[in-house]
C-alpha cells in the first residue's frame, strides 16, 4: 500500500497543517487491515471553521471551530457496505470499519460495484491546482469580526430605503482530506474557502422587500464587502412596490444566481447514474441537439477559478474537463467508474462519493453584457430570484415551475417590479429556447453563471 | 455519556470569562439506511455523529465551540474557546448546581433499530419493489422503483448554567418509495414517504406494500397529465400534504427569532386577524409518534402545544430560550438544531390546521373550476415579505364540482396572510404528511397536517393558457 508515504505532489501538499499526519495515518491503518478478499476505501478528512453573524450593530454569535469526519466504504464479491462518523475517535474509527464490513453482506452483487483502480485512471495526471491560502488560518479571529461589523454598518447606512439588515455574517473553512485504497488510489487535497453575505430589508414593514449580496474566494484578501453593500442595496430596492403581474407567456432573462440553478438541474440530468437508471430526461438524449448550436456546456472541476474546483474526484480519480454540450449537442454524461463499467465506457472523474455529478460546470458566456441584453428586448421579465426549487422541478419530468421576483421589461429598460408569480416550462424546453448567454460570468458554489435569456417561458399572475 | 461533575467543571471553564448563560449539549446520533435500485439492494450504509456544542452568552453576543472530543479535557477546551468568543468582561468563578430532569416521552417506542436484523430490514425493501412494479393504469407501466429505509436512535444531553440537566433518546423511522413511469409527454414520477419517531414498529401502520402501491398510484395518475393552468384559482388541497401550506404560509414568519430580526411579516401583529375565522394553527411538539414529536426540544425545554393563530387571530409565535429570555417570558419548546455542531434556533415541530366541520366531498362539489391537490412536494418562503410556494405532486382539475384530468406537477404561490384569509372551507378529516424543514442551512424532522380545505384564490404556476 504506498498511502501513507506524505510528497510532495502536485497539490502542494508539502505544508503540514496541524492533524494532516494524523490522518494519513488513520487512512493507512485502516486500509492495510484489509484481508485479501475485501477492497477498503477510506476518506478522512480534518477541517477549521470560523462563522461570525452580526446583528443590529453586535456580533450575535462566533463560532470557531474544528470538524473531522471518515468514510470508509468495503467490496467483498461486488456486495458494497458504507459506514461514516464525525468523529475520529480510535473507538468510533474502529466500530466504522466494522459496520462498512457487515453493510456489505447485506448488498446484492453488483458486477459494476467497486473500487476505482489505477487502470481505469490510466494516463490521466491529477490536475497541479492551488486551492489553500496561508491567510484564512493566518488573520486573527479579530480581525473576520471587524469585516463582518463594518459589512453590516455600511449596509446599514447605504440608502435611505434599506430599513434594515437582516443577516450579515463572514464564514470560512480550511479542509484537509485523504482518501486512500486497497487497490492502490491515493488523493490528498486541501482547500480553503471565505465567504461574506448579507441581506438588506428595503421599504416599509407591509411591503418588505429583501436583497442579497455576497463575495466569495479562497483567500480572506480576495473578499470584496463594496459588493455585497451595493447588490444587496440593489437587489432589495428596486423590488420597492412589487405587483402580481397578470399571466402571459414572454421571453425571459434570468440573473446569474438563478441561471446557475438551471444550470445545476440540466447538469445532474447528464449524470450517469440517473441516465443509466431511466430517470433523466435526457436518457436517450446521447449525440443528440439538446440546445442551439451557441450553447457549450462545459464541467471542469481543474479550473482553478471555480469554487468547487478539485484534483482529484471523490473515490480518488483524478479530474478533467468535459464538454458535456458542444454546439448545441448532448455529448457526455458525468461517469464514475461504477457507471462506467455499466455502459462500457471510462470514468470522467466526477465521482461525489457515491454517485457522479458536477462540482464546476458553466456555459461559455457570449458577447454581450446583461445591461445591452436588457436593451435589446421590446417585452420580457428580468428574473432576480426563485423559489420552490426543490418542490416545483424535476429532472425525471422536466417540469419546472418555481416562484419568481423580479421585473417587468418593456421597450428595453427595466420596468415594473413583480412578485407572487411564477415562471414554468420544462427544462429540455428552456434549454433548446435559449436565445443568448451573456458575456458576464460570476463563480458561484456549484460552477459559473451568466445572465441568460429564455426566449419564452409562461409567467402566471392574476 | 458524561458525568455529572465533568459536565458541571465544564460549565465553570464556560462561565469564567463572564456571562449570563452557558449550555453544554452532547449529541450521539447513529443511523442506519438501505437503499433498493433498479431491483437491486445496492448499498447498506450506517452513520456515527457524536460531539458537543457549548455555547456562553454574553449580552446579546453567544460564544460557541464544538469538539468531537468528549474527554473532559476536549469539553474544556472547547468551554474556553467558546467563552473566549463571547469575550465577556467581568470574570471570577461561577459553580453551578445541576438538578437531573427526566424529559416525559409524548410516546413509547417498541422496535429499537438495532434489535432488528439487516437481512428483515431489506426484505422489506424487496417486497415493496415487487408490489410497485406489479402496478399498472392505462396507457401506463411502471419503469423503474427505487426504495429508501432510514432510521437513527439520537441520545441528547444538556447541561446548563440554570442548573438544567436533562436528555433523550429519540429514534425515527422512515421508508419511501419512489416510481417512475413513461407517459404521452415523457416520464413522470410519484413518490411516498411516510416518518414516525418510533422503531421497527412502524411498518405496521405503513406496510412497505402500501407505501409502495401509493407511489406507484401517484406516478401512473400523471401518465395522462396534462399542463396545469397558469392564473389565480380556488386549490382545494386533500387533508394531509397540504399542512405545508401553513407551514409556509406562516410557520417560518412566527418564529421568534424571524421576528426580531424585523424579518417576519407578522411582526407586531399579535392579537390582529391574519386569517379567515376558519384557520387555527397549532404547532405541537407533543404530537405522539409523528415526525416532529420530541419530549423536549435540543435546550432541553419540555415541549407543548402552541396555539399560533385561533379562528383566524394570531395569539403567538414560537419561542426559543434566547428569545424568549430577551422578552421574559417562557421558550415554548421550539428551540431545535440539527446537529450538535451548530447553534439552536426556533424551528417547528408538527404545525397543522385544526379540523373543521364540512364534508371532504362537499367541498370539492362546491368547487366550480379549480384544482384538487393530492399531494405536495414541499415549499419555501420568505418571511419577511409572506410570499411562499409550494409543490404540487399528484393533482387534479376540478370542473363543474367533479375531478376530471390529471395535471403535471405546477408550483402554487401566494401570500402568507392573503392565503389564510381566504380558506373558505374546512373539513372534518385529518392527516399529516413527513418532511425536512431547512432554516439557514440547518435541517430538521417535522411534519404538517390538515384537513381537506379549499384555498378560493391561490395563484397556479402551470404552463397551460
Amino acid at each position: 500500500m504506498a498511502c501513507g508515504h506524505p510528497r510532495r505532489d502536485a497539490a502542494g501538499w508539502g505544508r503540514s497543517v496541524s492533524g494532516v499526519v494524523e490522518i494519513e495515518e488513520i487512512a493507512r491503518r485502516i486500509v492495510e487491515s484489509a484481508s485479501a478478499s475485501e477492497g477498503i476505501e477510506v476518506r478522512v478528512s480534518r477541517s477549521r471553521e470560523t462563522e461570525v453573524d452580526i446583528l443590529h450593530g453586535a456580533v450575535e454569535s462566533l463560532t470557531v471551530a474544528g470538524s473531522e469526519g471518515i468514510t470508509v466504504r468495503v467490496v467483498v464479491d461486488g456486495r458494497l457496505g458504507v459506514a461514516s462518523a464525525s468523529s475520529l475517535d480510535p473507538e468510533i474509527v474502529a466500530a466504522v470499519v466494522a459496520d462498512a464490513r457487515d453493510n456489505a453482506r447485506f448488498a446484492e452483487p453488483d458486477e459494476f460495484a467497486g473500487l476505482a483502480t489505477p487502470a481505469e485512471v490510466g494516463e490521466v495526471r491529477a490536475a497541479d491546482l492551488d486551492l489553500w491560502r496561508e491567510d484564512v488560518l493566518t488573520t486573527p479571529t479579530a480581525d473576520k469580526v471587524a469585516m463582518a461589523l463594518d459589512l453590516e454598518r455600511a449596509l446599514s447606512g447605504a440608502d435611505p430605503r434599506v430599513r434594515g439588515v437582516e443577516s450579515a455574517g463572514y464564514g470560512d473553512s480550511a479542509v484537509s482530506s485523504v482518501l486512500c485504497s486497497t487497490t492502490g488510489i491515493e488523493a490528498r487535497v486541501r482547500r480553503t474557502s471565505v465567504s461574506m453575505s448579507a441581506s438588506a430589508l428595503a421599504g416599509p414593514e407591509d411591503a418588505t422587500q429583501t436583497g442579497y449580496g455576497f463575495t466569495r474566494g479562497r483567500a480572506v484578501a480576495d473578499l470584496d464587502p463594496d459588493v455585497v453593500v451595493a447588490d444587496a442595496v440593489l437587489r432589495s430596492t428596486r423590488l420597492l412596490g412589487a405587483t402580481q403581474p397578470t399571466t402571459q407567456r414572454l421571453p425571459v432573462v434570468l440573473d446569474p444566481l438563478v441561471a446557475r440553478s438551471v444550470i445545476s438541474l440540466w447538469v445532474s440530468a447528464m449524470s450517469a447514474e440517473p441516465v443509466q437508471k431511466g430517470r433523466s430526461m435526457f436518457a436517450d438524449r446521447l449525440g443528440e441537439r439538446i440546445a442551439p448550436e451557441f450553447v457549450d456546456l462545459v464541467e471542469d472541476p481543474t479550473d482553478p477559478d471555480a469554487p468547487g474546483a478539485s484534483p482529484f474526484d471523490g473515490e480518488g480519480v483524478p479530474t478533467r474537463r468535459i464538454d458535456l454540450v458542444r454546439a448545441g449537442v448532448l455529448s457526455a454524461f458525468l461517469h464514475d467508474v461504477t457507471t462506467a463499467r455499466r455502459g462500457g465506457t471510462v470514468t470522467t472523474g466526477s465521482s461525489l462519493g457515491s454517485v457522479p455529478g458536477a462540482r464546476a460546470s458553466s456555459l461559455r458566456p457570449g458577447t454581450r453584457g446583461q445591461d445591452e441584453i436588457v436593451a435589446s428586448l421590446s417585452i420580457g421579465l428580468y428574473v432576480q430570484s426563485v423559489s420552490g426549487l426543490h418542490s416545483g422541478t424535476s429532472t425525471a419530468s422536466g417540469d419546472f415551475s418555481v416562484g419568481a421576483t423580479g421585473l417587468m421589461i418593456r421597450d428595453g429598460a427595466f420596468a415594473e417590479p413583480i412578485r407572487e408569480a411564477t415562471i414554468a416550462s420544462t427544462l429540455p424546453r428552456m434549454l433548446l429556447d435559449l436565445t443568448e448567454i451573456g458575456a458576464d460570468r460570476d463563480w458561484m458554489r456549484y460552477g459559473g453563471a451568466s445572465t441568460l435569456v429564455i426566449g419564452e417561458m409562461t409567467l402566471s399572475g392574476s | 455519556m458524561i458525568d455529572d461533575d465533568v459536565l458541571q467543571r465544564t460549565l465553570g471553564a464556560a462561565l469564567r470569562t463572564g456571562g449570563e448563560f452557558a449550555e453544554v449539549f452532547v449529541e450521539d446520533r447513529a443511523g442506519s439506511s438501505a437503499a433498493l435500485d433498479d431491483g437491486r439492494i445496492e448499498e447498506l450504509g450506517s452513520s456515527r455523529r457524536r460531539g458537543a456544542g457549548i455555547r456562553v452568552v454574553v449580552g446579546d453576543t453567544t460564544g460557541f465551540a464544538h469538539t468531537a472530543d468528549l474527554s473532559e479535557a476536549g469539553l474544556r477546551e472547547a468551554a474556553e474557546a467558546a467563552a473566549s468568543a463571547a469575550s465577556g468582561g467581568g470574570g471570577g468563578t461561577r459553580t453551578v448546581a445541576l438538578a437531573r430532569r427526566p424529559a416525559v416521552p409524548t410516546h413509547s417506542v417498541r422496535e429499537l433499530p438495532d434489535s432488528i436484523d439487516k437481512a428483515t430490514k431489506v426484505d422489506a425493501l424487496r417486497r415493496a419493489d415487487a408490489v410497485a412494479r406489479e402496478e399498472r393504469a392505462e396507457g401506463g407501466a411502471i419503469q423503474q422503483v427505487s426504495a429508501s429505509y432510514a432510521d437513527s436512535v439520537r441520545h441528547i444531553l444538556i447541561a446548563n448554567s440554570d442548573g438544567l440537566l436533562t436528555g433523550d433518546e429519540q429514534v425515527r423511522t422512515r421508508f419511501s418509495v419512489s416510481c417512475v413511469v413513461s407517459g404521452d409527454t415523457g416520464l413522470q414520477t410519484g413518490s411516498e414517504s411516510p416518518g414516525r419517531t418510533v422503531g421497527w414498529e412502524m411498518l405496521e401502520d405503513f406496510p412497505p406494500e402500501e407505501i409502495a402501491r401509493i407511489a406507484a398510484q401517484r406516478a401512473l395518475s400523471k401518465v395522462h397529465a396534462r399542463p396545469a393552468p397558469s392564473g389565480r384559482f380556488p386549490v382545494i388541497l386533500k387533508r394531509g400534504a397540504g399542512g405545508v401550506l401553513f407551514h409556509e404560509a406562516c410557520g417560518h414568519g412566527l418564529e421568534a427569532d424571524l421576528v426580531a430580526r424585523d424579518a417576519s411579516i407578522f411582526r407586531g401583529r399579535v392579537g390582529e386577524r391574519v386569517a379567515s375565522d376558519l384557520v387555527t394553527v397549532v404547532d405541537d411538539g407533543r404530537m405522539a409518534r409523528e415526525w416532529g414529536a420530541l419530549a423536549i426540544d435540543d435546550e432541553g425545554t419540555p415541549t407543548q402545544r402552541n396555539v399560533l393563530i385561533r379562528d383566524g387571530v394570531l395569539t403567538d409565535f414560537m419561542w426559543d430560550r434566547l428569545r424568549a429570555r430577551k422578552e421574559g417570558r417562557a421558550s415554548s419548546g421550539n428551540g431545535r438544531r440539527e446537529r450538535y455542531d451548530v447553534l439552536p434556533m426556533v424551528r417547528m415541530t408538527n404545525t397543522y390546521l385544526e379540523r373543521g366541520t364540512t364534508e371532504p366531498e362537499d367541498i370539492i362539489a362546491d368547487t366550480e373550476y379549480g384544482v384538487y391537490c393530492v399531494a405536495l412536494g414541499g415549499g419555501q418562503v420568505d418571511p419577511a415579505t409572506g410570499d411562499f410556494v409550494f409543490g404540487m405532486t399528484e393533482a387534479y382539475l376540478v370542473e363543474q364540482g367533479r375531478i376530471t384530468a390529471p395535471l403535471r406537477g405546477a408550483q402554487l404561490i401566494g401570500n402568507g396572510p392573503e392565503a389564510m384569509r381566504a380558506v373558505d372551507v374546512v373539513g372534518n378529516d385529518f392527516d399529516t404528511w413527513t418532511g425536512m424543514c431547512g432554516k439557514s442551512g440547518q435541517s430538521v424532522p417535522v411534519s404538517s397536517g390538515q384537513p381537506t380545505l379549499r384555498v378560493a384564490e391561490l395563484t397556479i404556476g402551470g404552463t397551460a393558457a
